[in-house]
Protein backbone atom coordinates (compact mmCIF):
# COMPACT_ATOMS: atom_id res chain seq x y z
CA UNK A 1 0.00 0.00 0.00
CA UNK A 2 1.37 3.47 -1.13
CA UNK A 3 -0.45 6.90 -0.34
CA UNK A 4 0.96 9.51 -2.81
CA UNK A 5 0.31 13.41 -1.27
CA UNK A 6 1.10 16.73 -2.53
CA UNK A 7 0.53 19.63 0.01
CA UNK A 8 0.31 23.05 -2.14
CA UNK A 9 0.13 26.58 -1.13
CA UNK A 10 2.39 29.55 -0.72
CA UNK A 11 5.36 30.68 1.23
CA UNK A 12 4.97 31.26 4.84
CA UNK A 13 1.66 29.16 5.44
CA UNK A 14 3.66 26.05 6.83
CA UNK A 15 3.44 23.55 3.37
CA UNK A 16 6.82 22.33 4.11
CA UNK A 17 5.95 21.89 7.70
CA UNK A 18 2.53 20.05 7.33
CA UNK A 19 4.34 17.36 4.75
CA UNK A 20 7.23 16.56 7.46
CA UNK A 21 4.53 15.81 10.18
CA UNK A 22 2.64 13.73 7.88
CA UNK A 23 6.30 11.76 6.94
CA UNK A 24 7.61 12.17 10.56
CA UNK A 25 4.37 9.76 12.10
CA UNK A 26 4.55 7.23 9.20
CA UNK A 27 7.76 6.86 9.85
CA UNK A 28 7.55 6.22 13.46
CA UNK A 29 4.36 3.72 12.13
CA UNK A 30 7.41 2.07 10.70
CA UNK A 31 6.30 2.76 7.24
CA UNK A 32 8.55 3.61 4.77
CA UNK A 33 8.41 7.28 3.55
CA UNK A 34 9.91 10.04 1.91
CA UNK A 35 9.29 14.32 1.39
CA UNK A 36 10.44 16.13 -1.34
CA UNK A 37 10.37 20.16 -1.12
CA UNK A 38 10.12 22.33 -4.22
CA UNK A 39 13.21 24.29 -3.59
CA UNK A 40 14.59 27.55 -5.31
CA UNK A 41 12.89 30.49 -5.89
CA UNK A 42 9.55 29.46 -4.22
CA UNK A 43 11.45 29.21 -1.00
CA UNK A 44 11.73 33.14 -1.74
CA UNK A 45 8.32 33.72 -2.02
CA UNK A 46 5.62 32.46 -4.03
CA UNK A 47 4.46 28.95 -4.47
CA UNK A 48 5.51 26.66 -2.42
CA UNK A 49 4.79 22.37 -2.01
CA UNK A 50 6.06 19.32 -1.23
CA UNK A 51 5.32 15.54 -2.40
CA UNK A 52 5.09 13.10 0.51
CA UNK A 53 5.15 9.56 -0.10
CA UNK A 54 4.01 6.97 2.52
CA UNK A 55 4.65 3.00 1.84
CA UNK A 56 5.12 -0.32 3.03
CA UNK A 57 7.57 -0.86 -0.18
CA UNK A 58 10.78 0.66 -0.49
CA UNK A 59 10.05 3.92 -2.09
CA UNK A 60 11.00 4.53 -5.73
CA UNK A 61 10.62 8.26 -7.46
CA UNK A 62 10.27 10.58 -4.98
CA UNK A 63 8.08 13.05 -6.38
CA UNK A 64 4.28 12.92 -6.68
CA UNK A 65 2.65 13.62 -10.04
CA UNK A 66 -0.58 11.99 -9.48
CA UNK A 67 -1.47 12.13 -5.50
CA UNK A 68 -3.88 10.45 -3.56
CA UNK A 69 -4.17 13.13 -1.25
CA UNK A 70 -4.01 16.81 -2.37
CA UNK A 71 -4.28 19.61 0.17
CA UNK A 72 -4.32 23.10 -1.79
CA UNK A 73 -4.17 25.86 0.17
CA UNK A 74 -3.63 28.53 -2.36
CA UNK A 75 -5.35 29.41 -5.78
CA UNK A 76 -2.70 28.71 -7.98
CA UNK A 77 -2.21 25.44 -6.37
CA UNK A 78 -5.54 24.18 -7.23
CA UNK A 79 -5.44 25.67 -10.47
CA UNK A 80 -2.19 23.45 -11.16
CA UNK A 81 -2.55 20.44 -9.14
CA UNK A 82 -6.73 19.64 -9.17
CA UNK A 83 -6.41 17.80 -12.25
CA UNK A 84 -3.63 15.26 -11.02
CA UNK A 85 -5.28 13.80 -7.90
CA UNK A 86 -5.77 10.07 -8.46
CA UNK A 87 -9.67 9.17 -9.56
CA UNK A 88 -11.01 8.22 -6.00
CA UNK A 89 -8.25 9.95 -4.13
CA UNK A 90 -9.13 12.80 -1.92
CA UNK A 91 -8.53 16.76 -2.57
CA UNK A 92 -8.80 18.82 0.72
CA UNK A 93 -9.38 22.98 -0.21
CA UNK A 94 -8.54 25.49 1.95
CA UNK A 95 -11.85 27.37 1.32
CA UNK A 96 -11.07 30.58 2.76
CA UNK A 97 -8.38 31.62 0.13
CA UNK A 98 -9.81 29.63 -2.77
CA UNK A 99 -13.13 30.83 -3.54
CA UNK A 100 -13.74 27.83 -6.58
CA UNK A 101 -15.18 24.73 -6.42
CA UNK A 102 -13.92 21.52 -8.07
CA UNK A 103 -15.49 20.24 -11.09
CA UNK A 104 -14.07 16.61 -10.09
CA UNK A 105 -16.55 14.23 -9.42
CA UNK A 106 -15.02 11.06 -9.24
CA UNK A 107 -12.39 12.33 -5.79
CA UNK A 108 -13.46 12.89 -2.40
CA UNK A 109 -13.88 17.05 -1.80
CA UNK A 110 -13.73 18.84 1.22
CA UNK A 111 -13.55 22.29 1.59
CA UNK A 112 -12.21 23.48 5.10
CA UNK A 113 -12.18 27.57 5.53
CA UNK A 114 -8.33 26.79 7.65
CA UNK A 115 -7.16 30.14 7.23
CA UNK A 116 -10.27 31.39 8.71
CA UNK A 117 -10.91 29.34 11.19
CA UNK A 118 -7.54 29.97 12.79
CA UNK A 119 -7.96 34.29 12.78
CA UNK A 120 -11.52 33.57 14.53
CA UNK A 121 -9.19 31.01 17.37
CA UNK A 122 -6.59 33.90 17.84
CA UNK A 123 -4.38 31.09 16.04
CA UNK A 124 -3.65 33.00 13.32
CA UNK A 125 -0.69 30.78 10.96
CA UNK A 126 -2.18 27.60 12.09
CA UNK A 127 -4.22 27.01 8.69
CA UNK A 128 -1.99 24.67 7.86
CA UNK A 129 -1.99 22.31 11.03
CA UNK A 130 -6.18 22.51 11.01
CA UNK A 131 -5.69 21.35 7.57
CA UNK A 132 -4.23 18.15 8.85
CA UNK A 133 -6.56 17.49 11.44
CA UNK A 134 -9.24 17.85 8.79
CA UNK A 135 -7.33 15.42 6.70
CA UNK A 136 -7.08 12.47 9.56
CA UNK A 137 -10.57 12.67 9.48
CA UNK A 138 -11.41 12.36 5.81
CA UNK A 139 -8.99 9.79 5.32
CA UNK A 140 -7.75 7.81 8.88
CA UNK A 141 -4.17 7.68 7.60
CA UNK A 142 -3.47 8.07 11.31
CA UNK A 143 -5.11 7.44 14.89
CA UNK A 144 -5.86 10.84 16.25
CA UNK A 145 -4.29 10.87 19.56
CA UNK A 146 -0.68 9.33 17.86
CA UNK A 147 -0.47 11.98 15.45
CA UNK A 148 -0.75 14.37 17.63
CA UNK A 149 1.70 12.91 20.26
CA UNK A 150 4.01 12.60 17.28
CA UNK A 151 3.80 16.35 16.20
CA UNK A 152 4.50 17.11 19.82
CA UNK A 153 7.66 15.52 19.53
CA UNK A 154 9.54 17.58 17.90
CA UNK A 155 8.51 20.72 19.71
CA UNK A 156 11.57 21.75 21.85
CA UNK A 157 10.81 22.79 25.33
CA UNK A 158 12.00 26.31 24.50
CA UNK A 159 8.63 26.59 22.05
CA UNK A 160 6.49 25.40 24.73
CA UNK A 161 3.88 28.16 23.96
CA UNK A 162 3.49 25.93 20.39
CA UNK A 163 2.11 23.11 21.93
CA UNK A 164 -1.43 24.56 22.88
CA UNK A 165 -1.77 26.13 19.82
CA UNK A 166 -0.88 23.33 17.61
CA UNK A 167 -3.93 20.70 19.71
CA UNK A 168 -6.34 23.60 19.44
CA UNK A 169 -5.50 23.81 15.99
CA UNK A 170 -5.45 19.84 15.11
CA UNK A 171 -8.85 19.89 16.99
CA UNK A 172 -10.57 22.54 15.44
CA UNK A 173 -9.81 20.70 11.97
CA UNK A 174 -10.74 17.33 12.81
CA UNK A 175 -14.00 18.38 14.67
CA UNK A 176 -15.03 20.96 11.65
CA UNK A 177 -17.87 19.21 9.70
CA UNK A 178 -16.89 20.00 6.00
CA UNK B 1 19.94 1.83 20.26
CA UNK B 2 19.63 3.62 16.97
CA UNK B 3 16.46 5.45 16.32
CA UNK B 4 15.51 6.49 13.16
CA UNK B 5 15.51 9.97 12.51
CA UNK B 6 13.41 12.16 9.14
CA UNK B 7 16.74 14.10 7.99
CA UNK B 8 17.12 15.82 4.70
CA UNK B 9 20.33 14.32 2.43
CA UNK B 10 22.40 17.39 2.96
CA UNK B 11 21.72 17.26 6.21
CA UNK B 12 22.54 13.14 6.46
CA UNK B 13 26.27 13.92 5.01
CA UNK B 14 26.91 16.15 7.50
CA UNK B 15 25.97 14.35 10.30
CA UNK B 16 27.87 11.46 8.96
CA UNK B 17 31.08 13.41 8.57
CA UNK B 18 30.81 14.27 12.56
CA UNK B 19 29.62 10.94 13.47
CA UNK B 20 33.31 9.35 11.29
CA UNK B 21 35.56 11.88 12.95
CA UNK B 22 36.09 14.59 10.34
CA UNK B 23 36.02 17.82 12.23
CA UNK B 24 37.28 20.44 9.42
CA UNK B 25 34.63 21.57 6.92
CA UNK B 26 35.72 24.47 4.51
CA UNK B 27 32.82 25.48 1.70
CA UNK B 28 31.22 28.16 -0.11
CA UNK B 29 27.03 27.99 0.01
CA UNK B 30 25.35 27.32 -3.12
CA UNK B 31 22.23 25.88 -3.67
CA UNK B 32 20.97 23.26 -3.66
CA UNK B 33 23.82 22.29 -0.81
CA UNK B 34 23.51 25.21 1.41
CA UNK B 35 22.42 22.80 3.97
CA UNK B 36 24.83 20.77 4.52
CA UNK B 37 27.06 24.03 5.69
CA UNK B 38 24.18 25.19 7.37
CA UNK B 39 24.26 22.03 9.52
CA UNK B 40 28.16 21.97 9.83
CA UNK B 41 28.01 25.44 11.23
CA UNK B 42 25.59 24.76 14.05
CA UNK B 43 26.96 21.35 14.91
CA UNK B 44 31.28 21.64 13.81
CA UNK B 45 31.41 23.69 17.38
CA UNK B 46 29.30 21.82 19.80
CA UNK B 47 32.34 19.03 18.16
CA UNK B 48 35.30 21.04 18.44
CA UNK B 49 35.49 21.19 15.45
CA UNK B 50 35.94 23.82 12.35
CA UNK B 51 33.47 24.72 9.79
CA UNK B 52 34.72 27.89 7.68
CA UNK B 53 32.97 29.62 5.32
CA UNK B 54 35.41 30.45 2.91
CA UNK B 55 35.41 33.91 0.35
CA UNK B 56 35.19 31.41 -2.75
CA UNK B 57 35.29 27.89 -3.95
CA UNK B 58 38.75 28.54 -4.68
CA UNK B 59 39.75 28.94 -1.00
CA UNK B 60 37.73 26.58 0.35
CA UNK B 61 39.24 23.65 -1.74
CA UNK B 62 42.81 24.87 -1.11
CA UNK B 63 41.88 24.94 2.55
CA UNK B 64 41.04 21.42 2.24
CA UNK B 65 43.87 20.48 0.86
CA UNK B 66 45.75 22.47 3.85
CA UNK B 67 43.74 20.53 6.20
CA UNK B 68 44.22 16.94 3.99
CA UNK B 69 47.92 17.51 4.26
CA UNK B 70 48.12 17.89 7.78
CA UNK B 71 46.38 14.56 8.64
CA UNK B 72 43.26 15.40 9.79
CA UNK B 73 39.89 14.54 8.23
CA UNK B 74 38.26 16.95 5.82
CA UNK B 75 35.30 17.66 3.58
CA UNK B 76 33.94 20.20 1.28
CA UNK B 77 30.95 20.68 -0.50
CA UNK B 78 29.32 21.90 -3.43
CA UNK B 79 27.28 21.71 -6.24
CA UNK B 80 27.98 21.92 -9.95
CA UNK B 81 29.64 25.28 -10.86
CA UNK B 82 31.47 25.11 -7.16
CA UNK B 83 32.89 21.98 -8.45
CA UNK B 84 33.73 23.48 -11.75
CA UNK B 85 35.86 25.60 -9.59
CA UNK B 86 37.53 23.48 -7.27
CA UNK B 87 38.74 21.88 -9.98
CA UNK B 88 42.19 22.55 -9.87
CA UNK B 89 42.48 22.46 -6.52
CA UNK B 90 40.94 18.82 -6.77
CA UNK B 91 43.55 17.96 -9.42
CA UNK B 92 46.75 19.14 -6.74
CA UNK B 93 44.96 16.93 -4.21
CA UNK B 94 45.19 14.15 -6.32
CA UNK B 95 48.38 14.88 -7.36
CA UNK B 96 49.76 14.79 -3.49
CA UNK B 97 47.94 11.86 -2.54
CA UNK B 98 45.73 13.52 0.01
CA UNK B 99 42.49 11.89 1.47
CA UNK B 100 39.61 14.30 1.42
CA UNK B 101 35.96 13.81 0.99
CA UNK B 102 34.14 16.16 -1.70
CA UNK B 103 30.34 16.95 -1.93
CA UNK B 104 28.80 17.46 -5.22
CA UNK B 105 24.74 18.19 -4.89
CA UNK B 106 24.67 18.44 -8.55
CA UNK B 107 22.37 20.68 -10.48
CA UNK B 108 21.47 21.64 -13.79
CA UNK B 109 24.36 22.86 -16.31
CA UNK B 110 26.30 24.24 -17.94
CA UNK B 111 27.31 27.22 -16.81
CA UNK B 112 25.36 28.91 -13.95
CA UNK B 113 22.41 26.62 -15.52
CA UNK B 114 19.51 25.93 -13.08
CA UNK B 115 18.74 24.84 -9.45
CA UNK B 116 16.81 21.70 -9.63
CA UNK B 117 18.54 18.14 -9.85
CA UNK B 118 20.84 17.10 -12.54
CA UNK B 119 23.67 14.12 -13.17
CA UNK B 120 25.11 16.11 -15.99
CA UNK B 121 28.82 15.56 -13.77
CA UNK B 122 29.29 12.42 -14.49
CA UNK B 123 32.06 12.88 -17.42
CA UNK B 124 33.51 15.68 -15.13
CA UNK B 125 33.24 13.43 -11.74
CA UNK B 126 34.53 10.29 -13.70
CA UNK B 127 37.20 11.68 -16.53
CA UNK B 128 37.86 15.51 -16.04
CA UNK B 129 37.81 17.28 -12.54
CA UNK B 130 40.93 18.54 -13.07
CA UNK B 131 44.19 18.56 -15.26
CA UNK B 132 46.24 15.51 -15.41
CA UNK B 133 46.04 11.61 -15.26
CA UNK B 134 44.38 11.30 -11.35
CA UNK B 135 40.93 9.24 -10.35
CA UNK B 136 39.19 9.93 -7.43
CA UNK B 137 36.62 7.55 -6.46
CA UNK B 138 32.93 8.70 -6.81
CA UNK B 139 30.04 7.28 -4.94
CA UNK B 140 26.33 7.70 -6.22
CA UNK B 141 23.79 7.13 -2.95
CA UNK B 142 20.20 6.64 -4.27
CA UNK B 143 18.60 7.13 -0.48
CA UNK B 144 19.22 9.41 2.59
CA UNK B 145 20.00 6.28 4.12
CA UNK B 146 22.85 6.09 1.79
CA UNK B 147 24.27 9.86 1.64
CA UNK B 148 25.06 8.89 5.32
CA UNK B 149 26.43 5.54 4.86
CA UNK B 150 28.50 5.98 1.77
CA UNK B 151 29.52 9.20 3.13
CA UNK B 152 31.51 7.22 5.65
CA UNK B 153 32.81 4.88 3.70
CA UNK B 154 34.11 7.66 1.37
CA UNK B 155 36.31 8.99 4.20
CA UNK B 156 37.33 5.57 4.93
CA UNK B 157 38.29 4.54 1.29
CA UNK B 158 40.06 7.74 0.79
CA UNK B 159 42.07 7.46 3.74
CA UNK B 160 42.88 3.98 2.73
CA UNK B 161 44.02 4.44 -0.38
CA UNK B 162 45.44 7.95 0.08
CA UNK B 163 43.13 9.85 -2.72
CA UNK B 164 40.37 12.24 -2.97
CA UNK B 165 36.62 10.74 -2.75
CA UNK B 166 33.36 12.52 -4.32
CA UNK B 167 29.72 12.01 -3.29
CA UNK B 168 28.13 12.64 -6.51
CA UNK B 169 24.68 13.22 -5.50
CA UNK B 170 22.08 15.63 -6.91
CA UNK B 171 19.46 18.68 -5.47
CA UNK B 172 16.82 15.79 -5.53
CA UNK B 173 19.05 13.84 -2.84
CA UNK B 174 20.09 16.67 -1.58
CA UNK B 175 16.82 18.78 -0.75
CA UNK B 176 14.48 15.17 0.24
CA UNK B 177 13.99 13.96 3.73
CA UNK B 178 13.86 10.10 4.32
CA UNK B 179 14.32 8.17 7.64
CA UNK B 180 18.00 7.68 8.47
CA UNK B 181 19.48 4.99 10.93
CA UNK B 182 22.98 6.15 11.52
CA UNK B 183 23.45 2.99 13.83
CA UNK B 184 26.87 1.24 14.71
CA UNK B 185 29.47 2.21 12.37
CA UNK B 186 31.74 0.05 10.98
CA UNK B 187 35.24 0.68 12.92
CA UNK B 188 37.57 -0.70 10.16
CA UNK B 189 41.43 -0.77 10.56
CA UNK B 190 43.06 2.39 8.91
CA UNK B 191 46.80 3.00 7.70
CA UNK B 192 48.66 5.34 10.08
CA UNK B 193 49.09 8.76 8.32
CA UNK B 194 52.61 9.06 8.83
CA UNK B 195 53.18 11.02 6.04
CA UNK B 196 50.84 13.69 7.30
CA UNK B 197 52.68 17.69 7.56
CA UNK B 198 51.61 17.97 11.09
CA UNK B 199 55.16 19.03 13.29
CA UNK B 200 57.20 17.01 14.13
CA UNK B 201 58.87 18.65 17.02
CA UNK B 202 62.51 17.44 15.47
CA UNK B 203 61.80 13.92 16.67
CA UNK B 204 60.93 12.31 12.76
CA UNK B 205 62.35 13.53 9.33
CA UNK B 206 60.28 16.13 8.26
CA UNK B 207 57.48 15.28 5.48
CA UNK B 208 56.63 17.42 2.49
CA UNK B 209 53.70 17.25 0.76
CA UNK B 210 54.05 18.13 -2.73
CA UNK B 211 52.56 17.77 -6.40
CA UNK B 212 55.21 19.28 -8.18
CA UNK B 213 58.13 17.16 -10.05
CA UNK B 214 60.40 18.32 -12.30
CA UNK B 215 61.95 15.21 -13.55
CA UNK B 216 59.96 13.94 -15.79
CA UNK B 217 60.93 10.46 -15.39
CA UNK B 218 60.48 10.62 -11.31
CA UNK B 219 56.74 12.23 -12.44
CA UNK B 220 56.33 9.18 -14.56
CA UNK B 221 57.31 7.02 -11.80
CA UNK B 222 55.02 8.47 -8.97
CA UNK B 223 51.72 8.36 -11.13
CA UNK B 224 52.89 4.52 -12.26
CA UNK B 225 52.86 3.96 -8.44
CA UNK B 226 49.40 5.26 -8.45
CA UNK B 227 48.02 3.79 -11.31
CA UNK B 228 49.00 0.76 -9.54
CA UNK B 229 46.73 2.07 -6.35
CA UNK B 230 43.98 2.45 -8.87
CA UNK B 231 44.08 -0.32 -10.42
CA UNK B 232 43.64 -2.31 -7.26
CA UNK B 233 40.98 -0.23 -6.61
CA UNK B 234 39.09 -1.05 -10.01
CA UNK B 235 39.88 -4.49 -8.70
CA UNK B 236 38.34 -4.81 -5.46
CA UNK B 237 35.51 -1.89 -4.88
CA UNK B 238 33.84 -1.28 -7.52
CA UNK B 239 29.87 -1.94 -6.24
CA UNK B 240 26.08 -2.18 -7.68
CA UNK B 241 23.05 -3.17 -6.83
CA UNK B 242 21.41 -5.67 -8.98
CA UNK B 243 17.73 -5.86 -9.10
CA UNK B 244 15.85 -8.04 -10.64
CA UNK B 245 18.76 -9.25 -13.39
CA UNK B 246 18.51 -12.82 -13.00
CA UNK B 247 15.89 -13.67 -15.90
CA UNK B 248 15.72 -10.05 -17.41
CA UNK B 249 15.60 -8.94 -21.35
CA UNK B 250 16.35 -5.85 -20.47
CA UNK B 251 18.41 -4.38 -18.38
CA UNK B 252 18.19 -0.79 -17.09
CA UNK B 253 21.81 0.91 -15.80
CA UNK B 254 20.92 3.69 -13.48
CA UNK B 255 22.38 5.42 -10.72
CA UNK B 256 21.08 7.81 -8.08
CA UNK B 257 17.12 9.33 -7.71
CA UNK B 258 17.24 7.83 -11.35
CA UNK B 259 17.60 4.92 -10.63
CA UNK B 260 14.78 5.11 -7.76
CA UNK B 261 12.59 6.57 -10.46
CA UNK B 262 13.02 3.30 -12.52
CA UNK B 263 12.54 0.75 -9.74
CA UNK B 264 9.28 2.01 -10.16
CA UNK B 265 9.16 1.75 -13.92
CA UNK B 266 10.45 -1.85 -13.52
CA UNK B 267 7.63 -2.82 -10.76
CA UNK B 268 4.88 -1.50 -13.30
CA UNK B 269 6.55 -3.06 -16.42
CA UNK B 270 7.00 -6.90 -14.62
CA UNK B 271 3.24 -6.14 -13.65
CA UNK B 272 3.11 -6.19 -17.77
CA UNK B 273 4.74 -9.02 -18.15
CA UNK B 274 8.33 -7.58 -19.40
CA UNK B 275 11.23 -9.13 -18.38
CA UNK B 276 13.24 -6.22 -17.26
CA UNK B 277 15.52 -5.48 -14.11
CA UNK B 278 18.22 -3.30 -13.25
CA UNK B 279 22.17 -2.37 -12.24
CA UNK B 280 22.69 0.38 -10.15
CA UNK B 281 26.27 1.36 -9.88
CA UNK B 282 26.61 2.95 -6.11
CA UNK B 283 30.50 3.47 -7.07
CA UNK B 284 30.54 5.58 -10.78
CA UNK B 285 35.03 5.24 -10.44
CA UNK B 286 35.83 2.19 -9.96
CA UNK B 287 32.96 1.57 -12.62
CA UNK B 288 31.07 -2.02 -12.13
CA UNK B 289 32.03 -2.98 -15.41
CA UNK B 290 32.42 -6.60 -14.38
CA UNK B 291 28.43 -6.74 -13.03
CA UNK B 292 27.60 -4.46 -16.49
CA UNK B 293 29.27 -7.33 -18.47
CA UNK B 294 27.86 -10.19 -17.28
CA UNK B 295 23.88 -8.83 -17.46
CA UNK B 296 24.96 -7.93 -21.35
CA UNK B 297 26.59 -11.04 -21.83
CA UNK B 298 22.48 -12.74 -20.52
CA UNK B 299 20.46 -10.21 -21.31
CA UNK B 300 18.91 -8.98 -24.92
CA UNK B 301 19.13 -4.97 -24.60
CA UNK B 302 20.39 -2.75 -22.09
CA UNK B 303 19.06 1.08 -21.17
CA UNK B 304 20.84 3.47 -19.56
CA UNK B 305 19.10 6.20 -17.78
CA UNK B 306 20.53 9.63 -16.53
CA UNK B 307 19.48 13.14 -15.97
CA UNK B 308 21.61 14.32 -18.35
CA UNK B 309 22.15 13.82 -22.13
CA UNK B 310 23.76 10.67 -22.26
CA UNK B 311 27.29 10.52 -20.28
CA UNK B 312 27.03 7.17 -17.96
CA UNK B 313 25.98 5.06 -21.25
CA UNK B 314 30.00 5.74 -22.60
CA UNK B 315 30.85 3.54 -19.59
CA UNK B 316 27.81 0.55 -20.17
CA UNK B 317 28.61 0.50 -23.52
CA UNK B 318 32.77 0.14 -22.49
CA UNK B 319 31.59 -2.82 -20.46
CA UNK B 320 29.14 -4.06 -22.48
CA UNK B 321 31.75 -4.21 -25.18
CA UNK B 322 29.34 -4.90 -27.93
CA UNK B 323 27.65 -7.78 -26.40
CA UNK B 324 23.67 -6.24 -26.47
CA UNK B 325 22.56 -3.36 -28.06
CA UNK B 326 22.82 -0.37 -25.36
CA UNK B 327 19.94 2.68 -25.53
CA UNK B 328 19.63 5.73 -23.87
CA UNK B 329 17.01 7.08 -21.92
CA UNK B 330 17.09 11.18 -20.20
CA UNK B 331 16.33 14.07 -18.88
CA UNK B 332 18.69 17.24 -18.37
CA UNK B 333 18.59 20.78 -17.24
CA UNK B 334 17.05 19.78 -13.91
CA UNK B 335 14.17 17.64 -15.09
CA UNK B 336 13.58 14.60 -13.09
CA UNK B 337 12.44 11.47 -15.70
CA UNK B 338 9.10 10.52 -14.69
CA UNK B 339 8.49 6.62 -14.40
CA UNK B 340 5.67 6.10 -16.82
CA UNK B 341 8.02 8.03 -19.65
CA UNK B 342 10.98 5.22 -18.76
CA UNK B 343 8.29 2.69 -18.39
CA UNK B 344 7.03 3.76 -22.04
CA UNK B 345 11.07 3.36 -23.24
CA UNK B 346 10.88 0.01 -22.04
CA UNK B 347 8.18 -1.06 -23.94
CA UNK B 348 9.03 0.34 -26.82
CA UNK B 349 12.44 -1.74 -26.14
CA UNK B 350 10.42 -4.82 -25.96
CA UNK B 351 8.26 -4.46 -29.03
CA UNK B 352 11.95 -4.50 -30.86
CA UNK B 353 13.32 -7.55 -29.39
Amino acid sequence: MTTAMLFAGFGGQGILFSGKQMAKSAMYAGKNVSWLPSYGPEMRGGAANCSVIISDEEVGSPLVTAPDILVAMNLPSFDKFEASVKSGGYLIVDSSLINKKSQRTDVQICYIPATALASENHIEGMANVIVLGQLLKRTGLFDYDTFLADMLRGIPESKAALIEKNKTALALGYNYNA
Amino acid sequence: MSEKVLMKGNEAIAEAAIKCGCRHFFGYPITPQTELSEYLAKKMPKVGGLCLQAESEVAAINMTMGAAASGVRVITSSSSPGISLKSEGISYIAGCDLPCVIINIQRGGPGLGGIQPSQADYYQATRGVGHGDLRLLVFAPSSVQEMAQLTIEAFDLADIYRMPAMILADGALGQMMEPVDFGAIPQRELPAKDWAACGHDNKRKKNIVNSLYIDPQELENIVDQRYERYAKIEETEARCEEYLTDDADIVLVSFGITARVCKTAIGAARAEGIKVGMIRPITLWPFPKKAIHAAACSAKAMLSVEMSKGQMIDDVRLAANGQCPVEFYGRTGGMIPTPDAVLEKIRAMQAQL
